[in-house]
């Protein structure tokens, strides 16, 4: 009598039409069912190799970056509530916001965070998919999509930048769109285009408005959603697999994945929510577009091309290295390799020991020129009646590329590494070139960007 | 699937059949609207930038002739320019932001520089560079003195390589 009054129960009923089964099943069927019928976790194949389980395989990087993106959305949703995309208003609204809304600030900072560790997450997640090996094959054209990703979640982080509109937002987004002052033939057009005028001012607000809250957000998602079925379609993740079938053993995806993306993903909004409590999202003073502070710093993730502007002239710092290394990024899986070892880390114990010389090189080199550019070098001095472009440009850029062509030489004859090996190290000499010039910005440029030492 | 690329073979080989005809249609129309898509868009884009344009091409008054004394420079922050006047009694207005990468620079009266916080440009009293990244001297802008008053127009700028002589404007009694 009972159990039938519970069976025509509307709500019973109702809540069945959604879903019927439990959501850990004890039964290992039905639990690969859990997986398949659901609309989120049918992202994931229904049962995985045991191997693949191991957090050092992927590190948990990719599912992270995932994650700090649908945050970063409901976030970004609550913030504009709040948020007024004009010059005279956007500064003043986030003064409201902080001092007004319950947790307004918390909000903001959460979003500041984890828009922080996502540039950081998907630059290890990259390195990680680089130094596995993971991009070979059916995985090349997935490795193209994730340079894409890394370039939207860069200009995610970057258009936020300018909306707060304090000294730190104007003149960062000051300096970086003067950069496209320097593409040939097309730069004034570009500048104009992006910034909506000559100057930065309410139109320029409302393009970056709309590229932060709408454009790229849209662009993010369905690209993920490309990149997440591309890793289906290439059978899973990279992980060193042996001869024998029984060590490839296949577990349920619920829940030995399930539970372990979860733990991950809680632990991750905890470190976010700390971070979020005692440190404060950056706000200077209002704009002020006729003083710039000194010193004037990018935005921590563009601090590297911001050190590499100190020393070359700006159509090469800005324009032609960076088209450069995304071009280089790009085609990296397409380069003719004669072995295509994946799920290795740094592909064999050669390759080890050539990245581990490519790092202490590129850690020795990089100081040591950055020291003798500041003092006691000036090409544009000695070479006094050539155009800069070519004495500050063309000229030492030449000779970079020299100095990197003989290295990829030396590591080949010197080691016999094969092309991959040989293509790693030059991978790791650039990385850290790029890391010591990111670091050497944030801790020792200081006032009129001379070089000091952190605690001054 | 080797039937269809026989098909295929087939359609190539004579250029007017009517699928082939319809394909080329299809790929043309699609093209075009693909093309008016994109230009509506650029346009929806570009149209902001007419939008916050001022074109006052107007002057405004900095000031008596008197009121600047020779080798000395006065910001003026509303207009973002700086008026410098010479040695020899020549006035120069130039753009306060920096040729660099736009930041605003600022007179350091002790070194007798301009100096741009931002990459360590440094610029002499009549705009030259005196040390890079900076490419070019400040912005000229229109001086002109009428009746002892000193006017400036903030909104014309001209860029140059470098200071000569012809740039300054002097007052003639
Ligand atoms: C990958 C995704 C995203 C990243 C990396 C990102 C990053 C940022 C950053 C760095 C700021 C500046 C905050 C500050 O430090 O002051 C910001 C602000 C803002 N973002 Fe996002 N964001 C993302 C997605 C979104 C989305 C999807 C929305 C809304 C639909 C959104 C709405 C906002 C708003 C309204 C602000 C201004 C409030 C403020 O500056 O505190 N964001 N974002
Ligand atoms: C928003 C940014 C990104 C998200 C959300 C994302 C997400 C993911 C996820 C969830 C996986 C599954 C395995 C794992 O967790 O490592 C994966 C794999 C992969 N990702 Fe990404 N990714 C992003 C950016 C990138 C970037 C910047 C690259 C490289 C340039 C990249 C290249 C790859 C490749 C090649 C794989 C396959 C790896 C394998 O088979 O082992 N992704 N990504
Ligand atoms: S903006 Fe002035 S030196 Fe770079």
């Amino acid at each position: 009598m009972k159990k039938e009054l519970k069976k025509n129960n509307i709500f019973k009923r109702f809540k069945d039409s959604i879903y019927t089964r439990s959501i850990n099943p004890k039964k290992e069927r039905d639990r690969i069912q859990v997986v398949f019928q659901s609309l989120a976790l049918h992202l994931h194949p229904t049962m995985i190799p045991e191997k693949a389980l191991k957090f050092s395989v992927t590190w948990g990087l990719g599912g992270m970056a995932a994650l700090l993106i649908l945050l970063q959305a409901l976030t970004g949703i609550l913030l504009r509530f709040v948020y007024q995309p004009f010059p005279g208003k956007a500064y003043d609204s986030i003064i409201y916001l902080k001092n007004n809304i319950l947790f307004g600030d918390l909000i903001r900072n959460f979003h500041h965070w984890s828009g922080t560790f996502l540039v950081l997450i998907v630059f290890l997640h990259l390195l990680r998919v680089y130094f596995t090996g993971a991009y070979h094959d059916k995985r090349q054209f997935n490795w193209v999509l994730g340079v894409f990703l890394l370039l939207f979640v860069i200009f995610s982080n970057f258009t936020g930048y300018l909306l707060p509109w304090d000294q730190l937002a104007f003149w960062a987004i000051t300096v970086s769109t003067s950069m496209l002052f320097y593409v040939p033939l097309i730069g004034d057009t570009l500048v104009e285009m992006v910034r909506g005028g000559s100057e930065i001012g309410e139109a320029t607000l409302l393009i970056f408005y709309n590229f932060h809250t709408s454009i790229l957000p849209l662009l993010l998602l369905a690209v993920m959603g490309f990149h997440f079925w591309r890793v289906r379609k290439a059978g899973g993740v990279v992980f060193p697999k042996s001869e024998s079938d029984t060590e490839n053993k296949l577990v349920t995806t619920l829940p030995h994945l399930i539970f372990r993306e979860f733990v991950v993903a809680l632990i991750l909004i905890a470190v976010i929510l700390l971070f979020s409590i005692f440190f404060d999202a950056p706000l200077l003073e209002k704009a002020n577009p006729a003083f710039s502070p000194n010193p004037a710093k990018a935005p921590w993730y563009f601090e590297g091309l911001q050190e590499l502007m100190l020393h070359f002239h700006p159509l090469f710092a800005a324009i032609i290295i960076p088209t450069f290394i995304t071009l280089f990024l790009i085609s990296l899986p397409y380069l003719k390799y004669d072995s295509k070892v994946t799920g290795i880390w740094f592909l064999s114990d050669k390759g080890k020991q050539t990245s581990k010389i490519s790092a202490f090189v590129g850690l020795i080199i990089t100081p040591s020129l950055i020291i003798m550019d500041e003092y006691f070098f000036d090409f544009s001095l000695i070479l006094e009646s050539i155009p800069p472009v070519i004495s500050n440009g063309l000229f030492p850029f030449t000779l970079l590329l020299l100095l990197q062509t003989g290295y990829y030489k030396y590591i080949k004859i010197k080691y016999t590494t094969n092309k991959a090996e040989t293509i790693q190290a030059m991978f790791v000499l650039n990385l850290i070139i790029f890391l010591v010039l990111t670091l050497t910005s944030i801790l020792f440029r200081g006032e009129g960007m001379a070089l000091t030492l952190p605690w001054n | 699937m080797s039937r269809e690329k026989k098909e295929n073979i087939n359609i190539q080989k004579e250029p007017l059949s009517r699928r082939g005809f319809f394909n080329k249609l299809w790929i043309g129309l699609g093209t075009l609207a693909g093309i008016e898509v994109l230009g509506i868009s650029l346009n929806f884009l570009l149209s902001s930038s007419k939008m916050g344009k001022n074109d006052l091409a107007s002057f405004i008054v900095a000031g008596k002739v008197d009121d600047f004394k020779p080798n000395s420079v006065t910001p003026f922050r509303s207009g973002k320019f700086y008026l410098s006047r010479l040695n020899d009694g020549g006035f120069l207005a130039m753009s306060l932001t920096c040729t660099h990468l736009g930041c605003s620079v600022g007179w350091n009266k002790l070194e007798n520089t301009f100096i741009c916080p931002c990459h360590s440009s440094s610029f002499e009293i009549n705009g030259d560079v005196t040390n890079q990244p900076a490419p070019r001297a400040l912005d000229l802008l229109p001086v002109i003195i009428e009746n002892e008053i000193v006017k400036v127009n903030p909104n014309e700028k001209t860029k140059r390589q470098s200071f000569s002589s012809s740039q300054l404007t002097y007052h003639v009694v």
